[in-house]
């Protein structure tokens, strides 16, 4: 099975999730006391995940057959996934009992898309993208639509599977074209033959579709449709998964798949669809973000908006476009987790406090909450000190570099939209008087999980060279 | 090369000429006694008209999760079970590990299935 010891060492990280998932399934089983025990071993199976692969980033080597690469970026790309997922493990805790849905099946299910992710992210065959990313999208299905009581819940589940297999179809048809220009489904190949390959005509066309396919599950404009209605509907905890690590999943995807394409070549030919993508992304997702009333909306648009971000460093196509993206994914895992969290510890029973309006006076309420609110909101609008500045900073330094100056013009100008809607939630927080009771926010794990992510934001904000460093020592 | 299709073809005719010979004469030589059911579309199974929103046992799906275990397990079982002795003779004692890990993943969830109450049918 092995060829050595090493083989299964490197590949560990995998090891720990799906003997995590084994484990937990027999828990689930035998235990009565499920739902207490398995928040906190799934939060120690990513822990321990997370630290692994970052501190055994630089072996980096190829297994199984020219199946999964180790080490590297994508080790990076697991720390991304398994923090984001400890956390959102700690912030479920007392969520899914504030609606009664505390299932042991639920951290089984995040386990499990944490596996695919992870098969995404080191995926050195089509095959095993489509593998990971089909593991990933069923667990992401049940978990849209876990509150199966609420009639929203299950409404955005079924949007969200049906426009899913929609676009996963475009994917495999890509893959297909891909696989019928190239003849081989490996990377390695595809990549080695890929300026030569970019003049055939069915190349090009299955590498759209299968960039329209992942367009679908980073949520870029023309496929976002599914978004505001899968982030509202299902547990906001879930929400923060799916706007984190599965975007991650998604953008690991396009950044192994099209390696080729990121290599500083100036005559890029996907870089004016993935330049439009963003741009469209980018103002949609700002200007719309404005109308919403409704918080998790709000986010669900700054998703969108945050997408066409980061897709401004894939259209440059350069290595500091690609690890400018890297970058922005990381830091936008964590404030955007830390935002869902907070929207989760105000959110009431029934799904209260989720209007902007729920928010006025939460300074004088619950003054920690509030500055932690805060501090995110100011990380999501990109202002200096946090670490949501220095995302959008390489990402836009990139795009400069490679001579996409309109487009960086065209994020800066967004970002300074984007403002708006952050800020006017810290305002209702601060200037504005309390028309509600007092809000319990008594959830320690949540808590916990939100401080994490915070920390995260601000240290990445004083020291964003050690991690920019880091990726791209490994590109 | 065409010449070597001439078995083929007669089989396929065979075939044809035989079902086509048997609907035939049953139609020819049998007893014909129709009622609603017997002439609807699927004799025993669920009606073709109505209202398609119609709910449907969540037992069918139990079924259909069940015979996915034992259609995997049957799947992967089959060819490996033919190729044992070679591989058996090449890499030893992992070919068989291998595969008694694939059941293990295979029956945890069959487990899972019979601990959550999927046999209790009423």
């Amino acid at each position: 099975m092995f060829e050595n010891t090493q083989q299964f060492l490197d590949m560990l990280p995998i090891i720990i999730i799906g003997a995590g998932i084994l484990i937990s399934t027999t828990i689930e089983m035998y235990s009565e006391k499920s739902e207490a025990v398995l928040p906190w071993f799934s939060v120690f199976i990513f822990s321990a995940a997370a630290f692994y692969s970052l501190v055994y980033a630089d072996k980096q080597s190829i297994i199984l057959q020219n199946m999964l690469s180790t080490g590297g970026i994508t080790n990076i790309f697991y720390f991304i996934f398994n923090i984001g997922a400890a956390i959102v493990c700690l912030l479920s805790l007392d969520y899914t009992k504030k609606y009664g849905m505390n299932y042991g099946e639920y951290y089984i299910l995040i386990q499990a898309s944490v596996l695919g992710m992870m098969f995404m992210a080191g995926a050195k065959d089509l095959f095993m993208i489509f593998l990971g990313l089909e593991i990933m999208s069923v667990s992401f299905y049940v978990l849209a639509g876990v509150n199966r009581k609420k009639e929203k819940a299950i409404e955005g589940a079924l949007k969200y599977f049906l426009l899913g297999a929609f676009a996963t179809g475009f994917l495999v048809y890509g893959i297909a074209l891909i696989y019928g220009s190239a003849q081989s489904t490996s990377i390695e190949v595809i990549t080695a033959g890929f300026t030569s390959l970019t003049g055939n005509i069915l190349f090009v066309a299955g590498v759209l579709l299968f960039l329209i396919g992942f367009s679908f599950k980073i949520a870029a404009f023309p496929f976002h449709m599914w978004v505001p209605d899968v982030y509202q509907g299902s547990p906001t905890t879930v929400s923060g998964l799916f706007s984190t690590a599965g975007k991650a999943a998604a953008f690991s995807a396009i950044i192994a798949t099209l390696a080729a394409l990121f290599n500083s070549s100036p005559d890029n030919i996907f870089s004016p669809y993935l330049s439009v993508l963003a741009l469209f992304s980018m103002l949609f997702g700002s200007i719309v973000a404005i109308a919403q009333s409704n918080i998790k909306r709000m986010l669900a648009y700054s998703s969108i908006s945050h997408a066409g971000y980061m897709l401004i460093g894939l259209a440059a196509g350069s290595f500091d476009g690609t690890a400018g993206v890297i970058f922005y994914l990381t830091v936008y895992t964590f404030m955007n987790l830390a935002a869902f969290g907070i929207v989760a510890l105000i959110e009431g029973e029934n799904e209260t406090n989720l209007e902007l309006d729920s928010y006025s006076g939460l300074g004088n309420r619950n003054p920690v909450l509030a500055a932690l609110l805060s501090i995110c909101m100011f990380s999501l609008a990109g202002i200096p000190p946090m670490a949501g500045f220095f995302g959008k900073y390489y990402v836009f330094i990139a795009a400069i570099k490679s001579d996409l100056i309109w487009l960086a013009i065209v994020g800066i100008f967004s970002s300074v939209i984007s403002v708006y809607f952050y800020l006017r939630v810290v305002v209702l927080m601060y200037f504005k008087d309390s028309e509600f009771e007092k809000v319990p926010a008594k959830s320690f794990s949540g808590f916990l999980g939100v401080t994490i992510s915070i920390l995260l934001i601000i240290a990445l904000g004083i020291f964003p060279g050690s991690l920019l460093d880091l990726i791209t020592s490994y590109l | 090369m065409i010449e070597e299709y001439i078995p083929v073809f007669i089989v396929l005719l065979i075939a044809v000429g035989f079902a086509g010979a048997v609907v035939f004469s049953s139609k020819l030589f049998g007893p014909q006694r129709p009622n609603s059911e017997k002439t609807s579309t699927y004799e025993s199974g669920m009606k073709p008209v109505g209202t398609v929103r119609e709910r449907i046992s969540i037992k069918y799906y139990l079924v259909a999760m069940f015979f996915i275990i034992f259609d995997l397990e049957v799947i992967f079982i089959y060819p490996w079970a033919v190729e044992f002795k070679r591989l058996f003779g090449e890499h030893g004692i992992s070919v068989f590990i291998s595969m008694f890990i694939f059941l293990v993943v295979l029956e945890l969830g069959y487990l899972y299935a019979y601990k959550k109450g999927g046999f209790k049918w009423d």
